[in-house]
């Protein structure tokens, strides 16, 4: 078994120092951080957008003590309601009718409230009416009642958790988690399906296969792949928990997963590898029957079409802890990785963790040994019925 | 599930470092080996002759453990699991393969750590064996700036590196300059000295006349012959040269039923009785003997022989395309 690391290790090792090493490499690590720097620019925008008041105006076209009664309802209301929930008041001329001011190019109001407070009239269209008769019917209502209405006053009772605020959090992080598991593995399992064309096309993979047991190979390069995404992440994690930093400047406390935030880390990384190994098997093994680029590139799209259905069985499988569908997202070997970070989340349970790293792992196993066979059958043309070797040492 | 690689002993050196006994290996319908028995005594210098498509590369192939055979059995330096024995085994395939990104001496060292040479040692070696070779200057070189013939010494650097006890080529002259063919025999020649068995494929008999000391003729899928050079040619008689003044005589009927005539040259094969009979016949006849020579049959004849004419054909065809 140590032969077989150690061949492994050495394919590994020129894998990974041939993409570390080249130059496009540095465009690999800056290409996720394009999007940031793009998130951050559209943000910027957004906050100006969202900081540009887009209340309704409703005009007001009654006589002057109503008007500034309802002015000053709408300011008492606004203190306890937040400023944005109600529209906007602005005093308008009684005359024309609001019919007619309405369909004034320049007219900037959206309804106008006529009549008086007692009986109020409000002009506009169906939908805008629709929105504003409530709120203008409070605010006529607390004019009215200007002298009378007395605000009563809420008690306050602290308290340090909620277990239904804590519960909500976790289900927050489980789904965070499984998204950037997704799209990291997304990203990055990709790129091994073409991890063995260049083998083929420059005829290196003879002078490995004479060497090496084929199992060693795709083990080699799974392992390089794998250690190079980690370069990746810590870039990129290092990268946006830095501008995290400094923008918030440390915030307050997070909410802490079930099984607490090192553990969860931990398995966070652990889940990666077994998500990002899982699918790398399978894609070296599927990439590796393609006899050129182009046929790896065809595989592309069913392959991460397959990739969506998988992240979408466990995504809801979030939802409904306990359920026959969350546990069968933790057995199915595909989705159990995402499914399992979302469970680290929510069940402070250790255990299952254990069970399902030996799960996945056995998975990984098989997986390589039957693409290797495969390999050997189809691409090698070697070895006669492949589920016969299965079991059987890899010596060659 | 996957399993365990042990290099084996090195102590233990069987009589045969190559055997393979009723291998067959077939693609579809085609037979590429066809009930193969081979031996390659431990210390030779081995070669598989035939024709392109006779079953060379496969039969190699299937001997090193790459492929496995459908039927028989092998075992390289008496193991029956041939990549246990991956660091004792040098292989150099017909079609060259190396990292274009590589440099020359990372691209010989990795070849040398795939077969558990140490890297630090194989880097060494490398950068000596380039220096020694010439191509100092382009042992930092990545292999895509190298000529062909220079990529192709770094592959056969790295076949070498890790020190073989067995070093298999499969066509190794191909596409070499005939100076490099040169360095090529006298490195073979240096590492059988050093007790390394060598098997090697080659369609270009030429090479395996002055190499070998044992050979395996193969057509067809087939084993034809298996011997030294010298039984290879002395399984044909050797060939008589004649030429005369006289274009006829009572003398003509002392030649072999058998005689070719040539613009005034008889060949035939020596008869069984000497040369002596007939010489006096063509005395005693006035043939004017102008010249007679006997010449001892080439492995190419005896290729030709054995293999057949066709495969000889398709051999000189191949050896036309491979001319530059």
């Amino acid at each position: 078994m140590m032969q077989l690391w150690r061949a492994a290790y050495v394919i590994a090792r020129r894998d990974f120092t041939a993409v570390v090493l080249s130059r496009t490499f540095i465009l690999f690590l800056l290409g996720p951080l394009l999007p940031i720097l793009i998130g951050f620019a559209f943000g910027g925008l957004g906050d100006k957008i969202s900081s540009t008041d887009l209340r309704p105006i409703v005009g007001v076209a009654m006589s002057a003590a109503d008007s500034a009664a309802l002015q000053r309802s709408h300011d008492r209301l606004a203190e306890r309601m937040g400023d944005q929930t109600l529209p906007r008041l602005r005093i308008v001329p009684a005359t024309p009718a609001p019919r007619i001011q309405l369909a004034r190019p320049d007219s900037e109001v959206v309804a106008i409230l006529s009549g008086s407070l007692a009986r109020p009239v409000l002009t506009g269209k169906v939908e805008d009416l629709d929105k504003l008769q409530g709120d203008i019917s409070l605010l006529s209502t607390a004019a009215l009642a200007e002298r009378t209405l007395t605000f009563v006053t809420v008690d306050r009772q602290e308290v340090t958790t909620s277990l239904g605020a804590q519960a909500q959090a976790r289900l927050l992080i489980g789904r965070v988690a499984q998204v950037v598991m997704f799209f990291l593995t997304i990203l990055l399992a990709g790129m091994i399906l073409s991890n063995l064309v260049e083998e083929k096309t420059n005829k290196i993979i003879e002078i490995l296969a004479a060497a090496v047991p084929i199992d060693a190979i795709f083990l080699g390069k799974l392992m390089a792949m794998l250690a190079m995404s980690f370069v990746g992440i810590a870039f990129w994690g290092g990268t946006a928990f830095a501008i995290f930093l400094a923008l918030h400047g440390g915030g307050g406390p997070l909410p802490a997963p079930a099984v607490g935030w090192p553990l969860f880390l931990l398995l966070a990384v652990l889940y990666f590898a077994m998500a990002y190994t899982l699918l790398g098997s399978l894609f070296l093994g599927i990439g590796a029957q393609a006899a050129t680029v182009r046929e790896v590139q065809t595989l592309n799209m069913p392959i991460t079409m397959a990739q969506m259905l998988i992240f979408f069985f466990a995504s809801y499988a979030v939802d409904h802890m306990g359920s026959p569908a969350e546990v069968a997202a933790c057995i199915f070997p595909f989705s159990s990785p995402f499914a399992m970070i979302a469970r680290a989340a929510q069940d402070g349970a250790v255990w299952p963790h254990l069970v399902a790293l030996i799960w996945q792992a056995a998975f990984v196993a098989l997986i390589i040994r039957v693409g290797v066979l495969l390999f050997r059958r189809h691409v090698m043309q070697s070895g006669g019925r492949w589920w016969k070797r299965l079991f059987r040492p890899a010596t060659g | 599930m996957i399993g365990d690689i042990t290099a084996s002993s090195p102590a233990s050196i069987p009589a045969y470092a190559v055997e393979g006994h009723g291998l067959v290996k077939t693609f579809g319908s085609f037979r590429a080996v066809d009930g193969i028995d081979i031996a390659v005594p431990a210390g030779a210098i081995y070669g598989v002759l035939g024709p392109n498509g006779a079953g060379k590369t496969t039969l190699l192939r299937t001997l090193l453990g790459i492929i496995d055979p459908d039927e028989g059995h092998r075992t390289l330096l008496g193991e029956d699991q041939p990549l246990r024995m991956a660091a004792q085994v040098g292989y150099l395939p017909e079609e060259r393969g190396l990292y274009p990104s590589m440099k020359a001496f990372e691209a010989i060292a990795f070849m040398g750590a795939l077969r558990g040479l140490p890297l630090k040692i194989g880097r060494e070696r490398a950068k000596a064996m380039l220096d020694r070779h010439g191509m100092g200057a382009s042992i930092e070189k990545p292999i895509r700036q190298l000529s062909k013939g220079m990529a192709q010494t770094v592959q056969l650097f790295g076949t070498i590196v890790h020190e073989p006890r067995l070093i298999v080529l499969d066509e190794p002259f191909s596409g070499l300059d005939a100076i490099n063919q040169e360095k090529l025999e006298a490195l073979i020649r240096e590492q059988a000295r050093n007790g390394v068995t060598i098997l090697f494929s080659t369609h270009v008999i030429a090479h395996a006349e002055r190499l070998c000391e044992r050979i395996a003729i193969v057509a067809g899928g087939r084993i034809r012959f298996e011997g030294t050079p010298g039984d290879a040619r002395d399984r044909l008689r050797s060939q008589v040269r004649l030429r005369t003044r006289a274009s006829d005589g009572t003398w003509r009927r002392a030649l072999p039923a058998d005689t070719m005539a040539e613009e005034g040259t008889w060949h035939f094969a020596l008869p069984d009785e000497g040369i002596e009979p007939l010489l006096r016949a063509l005395i005693d006849g006035q043939a004017g003997i102008e010249s007679l020579s006997i010449e001892r049959p080439g492995l190419h004849d005896a290729f030709v022989a054995i293999a057949g004419e066709a495969a000889a054909r398709q051999m000189g065809e191949d050896r036309q395309e491979e001319q530059p």
